[in-house]
């Protein structure tokens, strides 16, 4: 793998036997026709996943991908190919297709020359990756997981365990002359327990954690026995759970992951390209209020380690810390380079992708609200009757109306300022343009996710991280099925 | 070695190259081995408002590894396809089975379920492979010209893409399965988004998909099937919370069987992780549904010749007069629940295998979708669900959800910011009616069903 972290663009140019000259002569064949900009996307990607089922760490997996993009902006116009044999042939096959974008006719730009690499944040220099930890000792972590769960009440039937461990090694070239690379560690172990009792049925539980962390991480403040005893206790409270209410009411959300709030109600709506083209229901509406003003929330690729972060964007911009919205004021967007250029506004580290196969896009990072002043009790104190969700599954959001979805998988009621019955699973509904303006309450708790989150947009995955204080929101929708 | 063709080349996919690679991982001691080859290419062209928009072409080959020693297995993935780098590559995954836990479950099918002759299903279009970039920008500026132009309202987009690609899959074993076809895809969809006077904006999204070029939908109809889809949710509101019945268009009534499929899949149900443990021969829907999972279906989107273990695809009810027929199941599957595998067996080149239906459908009824809405007095046409709140465990359901409200029969105003609730068991088994509109727009299709009460929570 790359021995030479501190200089990643090395790399690809010597495991590839290219070099600059060549990358500029790619470049110059890109813009041949009239455009406005063209780069290259260097990927290679190492992952191994190891997986516990009924007490055997029966899986193992090992992925090795490698491939190059090449895009081609002209105007609002972006021609990508790519492929996965990295020769300088099939670069220049590459370049010829993206450009296809560009009008025949227009002046070549001058040529490419490749400058000095770019600077780029430090916020994952590790001493070794968890995939430099031999496959037993990984192994032998699910084993104890399994146990450890298993010895935790009789009422657990089935562990799932598994652990995924990533090394990403990516360089962006681009016409302007900037180069940029960096090598991403990335790591999640996850943990899902089935508990069975008679009369009460099967219920699940799953929590886990991660990020561009060490092994040893794990196993700090004893973290893995952390994940075992959530996912536990969430799948043993669940087999108590009557149904849940359905209709608007007052709900609490508990720190850290219920940020997924954040995420859809707000994050996705303020993607750059949804603005540009004038599709999200956010679009025209920098400097209005669209929150309370106990609400601040922000974009951030620069917090060390989280899995959510990043040193350069996947076009070579150094990640930043966005105001999305500050004391209920919108007041930015999420930039990539194309969407930032088209609107008159600065990048801002945002442009992500999934692979060498995909074309960068306006992308969230570690999306969070800071914290307020209230205590969580007195939050839970204020509430009469209502909902307290603590953690969640998925969420979604149609950017166009602003109505977005995030599924409760442990949730509480709240009766005369008093947690309650523990209520099963329901889909929360609101629409993203007021639902910060019901905020109410806003903790002094901030809490970031373990390290789980993983965004779909357009068929691209990304890691990301969100976070939130104890919030109370004054009136949404819960889908249960109890009137 | 006995090799099953289907009468066409693997093209650029070679043969031999599965036969090296499986004589090597025996040769650095694999009891058993199996190899996918994989390679695909596709172009996308997409236009937004009149003007082109991007055009991706992409070119991918890869290999997929699974050895197994004794008991033991690994799998692995790798696009580096010079043999110095299978090598290291296979000796690697060999080693990395060496420290999985030996599974008592574990290994190749028993070969003699392996088919002997695979037939032509028709995946591959004869006369058209990728369409080029200047006629798939065509298409897609007519099929968004046609949304963009069919009302005043609709005044913005998202744009519309036009995609061609191929692919080709080679598979072989250690225990003599050789096996190969090609195939092709065309997709063409538009997402319009119409705008009421007060600002508020709705998309709309329709799509065609065909293995055959001249099957799609005509471009200029999928623009306006689109827009009306955009127009009808315009003006939406939030309803009070209520029970009452809920009928689920087409595209809506198939994430449903899909979620069935999904539950009836093997590995969920050895894990104990499924609604459907426990239910082989027992109603588990209302008595009109019948569920086909049907591989082999002419130029079907889900049709292959044999799954990702080998064995060949079928045709055979899921659910019949709403009794569970089958599990779906792949070989590992199969052994842990002592029943016989089904030819589900699904296959990336990373992955050990999975399961997944082929094409899944649930049988027409003879209602029309009129018909279906005309007998609800007051209830909810689904439209769109969006979430993930569905407990594959419990079968517990609760998505956010949007459509049109129905009063005495008739479809009479949209509304939206709602969510449905209930529970898949009682979902299925409270089917009241199911409807005649099924169309093959995916490989998973369902058509219009009435579901007899949903609480539906919304102010």
């Amino acid at each position: 793998m790359a021995n030479e972290p501190a200089q990643p663009e090395k790399f690809f140019l010597n495991r590839f036997g290219m070099t600059e000259g060549s990358l500029e002569r790619v470049l110059g064949n890109a813009l041949e026709r009239k455009a406005d900009y063209a780069d290259l996307y260097f990927e290679y990607r190492n992952a191994e996943a190891l997986a516990l089922e009924e007490s055997m760490v029966n899986h193992t997996s090992k992925s090795i991908s490698q491939g190059v993009g090449v895009r081609v902006c002209a105007d609002d116009r972006t021609g990508y190919a790519y492929t996965d044999e990295v020769t300088v042939d099939r670069l220049q096959i590459a370049a010829e297709a993206a450009r296809a974008i560009a009008d025949e006719r227009g002046a070549a730009l001058a040529p490419v020359r490749v400058g000095a690499p770019l600077p780029r944040h430090r916020l994952y220099e590790l001493d070794s990756t968890p995939l430099d930890i031999p496959l037993e000792e990984r192994a032998r972590l699910l084993t104890q997981i399994d146990e450890t769960a298993r010895a935790l009440d009789p009422r657990i039937r089935n562990v799932m365990a598994s652990f995924a461990a990533e090394q990403r090694v990516i360089m962006i070239v681009t016409s302007d002359g900037r180069i940029a690379a960096d090598v991403q560690p990335l790591c999640r172990l996850s943990v899902t327990v089935i508990a069975e009792e008679a009369g009460k049925g099967r219920q699940v539980g799953s929590f886990g954690g991660g990020g561009r962390v060490e092994w040893k991480y794990l196993f700090e403040q004893d973290r893995w026995r952390d994940y075992v005893h959530k996912a536990a206790s969430q799948a043993l409270i669940n087999l108590d759970a009557v149904d849940a209410p359905a209709g608007e009411m007052v709900v609490v959300l508990g720190p850290g992951w219920p940020g997924i709030l954040l995420h859809e109600a707000i994050g996705h709506g303020l993607e750059g390209d949804f603005n540009r083209k004038g599709v999200s229901a956010f679009a025209n509406r920098i400097g209005q209020q669209v929150a309370s003003p106990l609400c601040t929330v922000v974009d951030d690729g620069t917090l060390p380690n989280r899995r959510g972060s990043l040193n350069v964007d996947d076009e070579g911009t150094p990640t930043s810390r966005t105001t999305l919205i500050e004391k209920g004021i919108l007041c930015g967007y999420l930039q990539d380079r194309l969407n930032a250029r088209l609107m008159g506004m600065a990048p801002t580290g945002n442009g992500r992708r999934e692979s060498f196969a995909h074309a960068p896009m306006p992308r969230m990072t570690n999306t969070f609200m800071l914290p307020g002043e209230a205590t969580p009790d007195d939050i839970i104190r204020s509430v009469d009757r209502g909902l307290y969700a603590v953690s969640f599954g998925g969420g979604q959001v149609d950017i166009t109306n602003g109505k977005f979805v995030f599924s409760a998988s442990e949730a509480y009621l709240i009766e005369g300022g008093r947690i309650t019955r523990p209520v099963k699973g329901a889909t929360l509904i609101g629409n993203g343009p007021d639902v910060l303006t019901r905020v109410s309450m806003v903790g002094n708790d901030l809490a970031l996710d373990s390290g789980i989150g993983t965004c779909g947009k357009d068929g691209q995955s990304v890691p990301v991280g969100v976070g939130l204080p104890t919030i109370r929101i004054d009136g949404i929708t819960v889908g249960g099925t109890h009137a | 070695m006995k090799r099953a063709a289907n009468g066409r080349s693997s093209g650029g996919l070679d043969p031999a190259l599965a036969e090296w690679a499986l004589a090597r991982a025996r040769a650095e001691g694999a009891s058993a081995a199996e190899v996918l080859l994989v390679s695909a290419e596709s172009l996308s062209a997409g236009v937004r408002m009149g003007e082109v928009e991007k055009l991706k072409s992409s070119r991918e080959r890869r290999l997929g590894l699974r050895v197994f020693v004794g008991q033991s297995s690994a799998t692995a993935a790798t696009a580096e396809l010079e043999q110095t780098s299978l090598d290291d590559f296979i000796r690697n995954t060999i080693a990395m089975a060496r420290l999985t836990a030996p599974d008592p479950w574990s290994g190749l099918p028993d070969p003699t379920l392996h088919p002997a002759t695979l037939p032509d299903l028709d995946l591959r279009d004869s006369a058209h492979a990728i369409i080029a970039a200047e006629q798939a920008l065509q298409i897609a500026r007519e099929c968004e010209r046609a949304a963009l132009g069919s009302d005043p309202r609709i005044r913005n987009s998202e744009g519309a893409e036009f995609s061609s690609g191929v692919y080709e899959i080679l598979f072989a074993n250690s225990s003599g399965f050789s096996g190969s076809y090609a195939a092709g895809n065309f997709h063409l969809g538009a997402a319009p988004i119409a705008q009421a006077d007060d600002g508020a904006m709705q998309l709309g999204h329709w799509s065609t998909s065909a293995r055959h070029f001249a099957k799609l939908e005509d471009a200029a109809a999928v623009g306006k099937v689109a827009a009306a889809r955009a127009l009808r949710r315009l003006g939406a509101r939030k309803i009070k919370t209520t029970r009452a019945p809920v009928v689920f268009d087409p595209d809506m009534a198939a994430s449903l069987i899909r979620s069935l499929a999904g539950a009836a899949s093997g590995p969920a149900l050895y894990k104990r992780a499924s609604f459907l443990v426990d239910r082989l021969d027992t109603q588990v829907a209302a008595s009109a549904v019948t569920i086909i999972d049907d591989g082999r279906m002419l130029a079907g989107l889900g049709s292959k010749p044999f799954d990702g273990e080998g064995l060949a695809t079928n045709r055979k009810p899921l659910v019949e007069r709403g009794i569970l027929k089958t599990y779906l199941l792949d070989c590992y599957s199969a052994r842990k629940l002592n029943l016989a595998p089904t030819g589900n067996a699904s296959r990336g080149t990373a992955d050990s295998p999975g399961v997944s239906p082929t094409n899944l459908y649930l049988e027409p009824g003879s209602y029309t979708p009129e018909q279906v809405i005309g007998s609800v007095a007051r209830g909810l046409y689904v439209t769109e669900l969006i979430g993930f709140g569905i407990n594959a465990v419990t079968g517990d359901y609760s998505r956010g959800a949007s459509g049109i409200w129905i009063e005495n029969g008739e479809l009479a105003y949209p509304v939206q910011e709602i969510t449905i609730a209930g529970n898949l068991k009682d979902m299925f088994l409270g089917i009241e009616m199911v409807a005649n509109d099924l169309r093959w727009r995916s490989s998973v299709v369902a058509p219009t069903l009435k579901l007899s009460e949903m609480m539906i929570a919304g102010e």
